[in-house]
């Protein structure tokens, strides 16, 4: 089995910040706007490098994600930047109307999302918000893994004409994708190929799958993990590969099981090739306070559940 | 153009709306006929724009953007009117398949909507950006709004409001329609909003009260002056003191017809008060 190397552990929302930042520098029409936490999202370098360019909206996203659609008017990219929670249940309707209905050019950048929020406790950790937007028609859907991806992706979008939702995270984490790979919307990447069990993850439960294959290795069992960064369009093709050669799926992802990655695998078994598929994910829960480990652990979202998920749907086939 | 040819353009817009939600007896007349003479001087004298070859951007253009989207009628027959697209497909308005839906969509590429609006409080927003890029662009047009003054009561219009001050978004005309009217009855009765004059002064707005929000003269007036008062590192806000049902006299005074069409007799009686100038679609 392929074997994946943590090159030094980062956010993902300073990914973010450094595909932002080097924006600023090669896109002219990219536009930044935060309301309130431009630190939180490391958009300072490009406030910094672009202040006719950045704008500084105070603590009102529903006017933020309203501008943000008027200057696409201008022919401008827009980044707009906020918790995640704030950049999609707080704003839905703006979204909705002002965005998606009428096609506009945003970029959603949405960070500290799901329980690795940590300490901030349910009031900021969503895990509504993949379902919240990929729900909304021609939305885009993107949560990338570890720092070079989230960087990757940030770039990458700028050059896709549409609406977009970018989702990250807070904390640290393993950084272990190559830096200069290309993002490529809609496309999975196969992390390791396997025969016995499919574990398509996304976001920080990518890292963790590869620990659970590792731990399954060990095990005699044979994993192929698959980097879905993009949740919607969804790489159909590669669900399908995959589960055609192993016969069984994990889903694994920092969202309530309602609305994420596998109900949206589900059904694109359901309707092509029906195997048996496990969900890693928040059963229809709140978060709470406390560190993002502890929380991953309690609410069933790392290495030890994905391991055992597999095992499970294994002996379902 | 000259007032006397504005009013006859008046004229025609009152007749399309009314036999556009006649004839699928459904959509906003009260609202619409309100706001004819305001829309009318905007496209037909105040806005530099080209009706005959509409690009999203607007780039060199004033831009205007409904927030009130219920009353797309007098929107549609504007746009029309003034060359978007042909009139005949005001005969669409609200049906199948129709380009006109009942609130505006940019969804189905109709000239002259640059975004949906219907789901209220939004449309300032949106322009505050577009005022934006326009100054990124060094582009020294205008934009524009309308609200209706039941709107204001959604949060977002003062997130807005208080953003164009403190950001100095001086290129931008928001107009307010206070027809003291709302769906459920007079804006004083659902939510009393107080003095809407000292609410704008207080976000940092130079306000201009339309006393006559149906003359012609009174809105070229202030058009004309709030244009003067552009690029002085303030929004401005018109305050049009309008009479809902505007031009049919059994719809004027009641906010009953804010969303209900008329019968084949009302239409009849509206249809005789407002003469047939341009050539009904």
């Amino acid at each position: 089995m392929k074997k994946y190397t943590d090159s030094g552990s980062k956010d993902t929302r300073s990914g973010f910040g450094a595909g932002l930042e080097e924006l600023g520098k090669t896109n002219e029409n990219v536009v930044a706007l935060c309301a309130d936490l431009t630190g939180s999202l490391k958009m300072n370098a490009f406030a910094d490098q672009n202040p006719d360019r950045f704008y500084q909206v105070g603590i009102a996203e529903a006017n933020m994600m309203g501008i943000a659609a008027g200057l696409t008017i201008g022919g401008k990219i827009p980044f707009t930047g906020t918790f995640a929670n704030f950049s999609t249940g707080r704003v839905y309707d703006q979204i909705r109307q002002s965005i998606a209905y009428s096609g506009k050019n945003v970029k959603i950048c949405a960070s500290h999302a799901g329980l690795t929020l940590g300490e901030d406790g349910a009031t900021h950790q969503i895990l509504e918000d993949i379902g919240l937007m990929k729900m909304l028609p021609h939305m885009v859907v993107i949560n990338p893994c570890d720092y070079n991806q989230t960087k990757a992706a940030t770039i990458a979008i700028a050059e896709y004409d549409g609406p977009v939702y970018l989702r990250f995270g807070r904390p640290k984490v393993a950084n272990f994708t190559p830096a200069d790979a290309k993002f490529e919307i809609g496309k999975a990447d196969v992390l390791t190929e396997g025969t016995d069990v499919t574990i398509v993850a996304t976001g920080h439960l990518v890292w963790e799958a590869l620990q659970a294959a590792e731990a399954l290795e060990a095990a005699g069992v044979s994993a192929e993990v698959i980097n879905m960064a993009t949740i919607k369009p969804l790489d159909e093709k590669a669900i399908l590969a995959s589960a055609s050669k192993t016969g069984c799926v994990v889903t694994a992802e920092e969202h309530n099981r309602f609305g994420g990655l596998g109900e949206s695998v589900a059904q694109t078994l359901v309707t092509n090739n029906p195997v048996p598929q496990e969900f890693v994910a928040v059963n229809d829960s709140f978060g709470e306070s406390g560190t993002p480990a502890q929380l991953m652990e309690k609410y069933g979202l790392n290495a030890d559940a994905i391991v055992a998920a597999a095992q499970k749907v294994i002996a379902r086939k | 153009m000259s007032q006397e040819n504005l009013q006859a353009v008046v004229s025609q817009v009152r007749r399309d709306i009314v036999r556009m939600v006649h004839a699928v007896n459904s959509g906003h007349p009260g609202g619409s006929l309100g706001c004819v003479e305001y829309l009318v001087s905007l496209y037909f004298k105040h806005m530099n724009h080209n009706a005959a070859d509409f690009k999203m951007d607007g780039v060199g253009e004033d831009v205007f953007f409904l927030s009130n989207g219920h009353i797309s009628p007098v929107m549609y027959s504007v746009l029309a009117r003034a060359g978007y697209f042909d009139v005949s497909e005001l005969a669409t308005f609200r049906k199948l398949n129709t380009r006109l839906q009942g609130h505006p969509t940019t969804h189905e590429g109709l000239e002259g909507i640059r975004i949906a609006s219907g789901s209220l409080g939004q449309g300032l927003s949106v322009a505050l950006g577009a005022a934006t890029a326009k100054k990124l662009n060094g582009d020294d047009s205008i934009v524009f709004t309308l609200h209706g003054d039941g709107e204001l009561q959604e949060g977002q219009i003062w997130e807005a409001a208080m953003y164009a001050s403190a950001k100095k978004v001086d290129n931008l005309i928001a107009a307010v329609d206070v027809n003291e009217k709302q769906i459920d009855g007079s804006t004083d009765d659902v939510l009393a909003m107080g003095s809407l004059r000292a609410k704008f002064e207080a976000f940092g707005w130079d306000v201009i009260d339309v006393e006559q929000g149906n003359d012609l003269d009174a809105i070229d007036t202030a058009i004309s002056e709030a244009k003067g008062k552009l690029g002085n590192g303030k929004p401005v806000c018109l305050l049009l003191r309008t009479e809902m049902g505007n031009g049919v006299d059994f719809m004027m005074g009641t906010h009953k017809w804010h969303g209900v069409a008329p019968n084949d007799e009302q239409l009849a009686s509206a249809l005789a008060q407002n003469e047939e100038t341009l050539g009904d679609y």
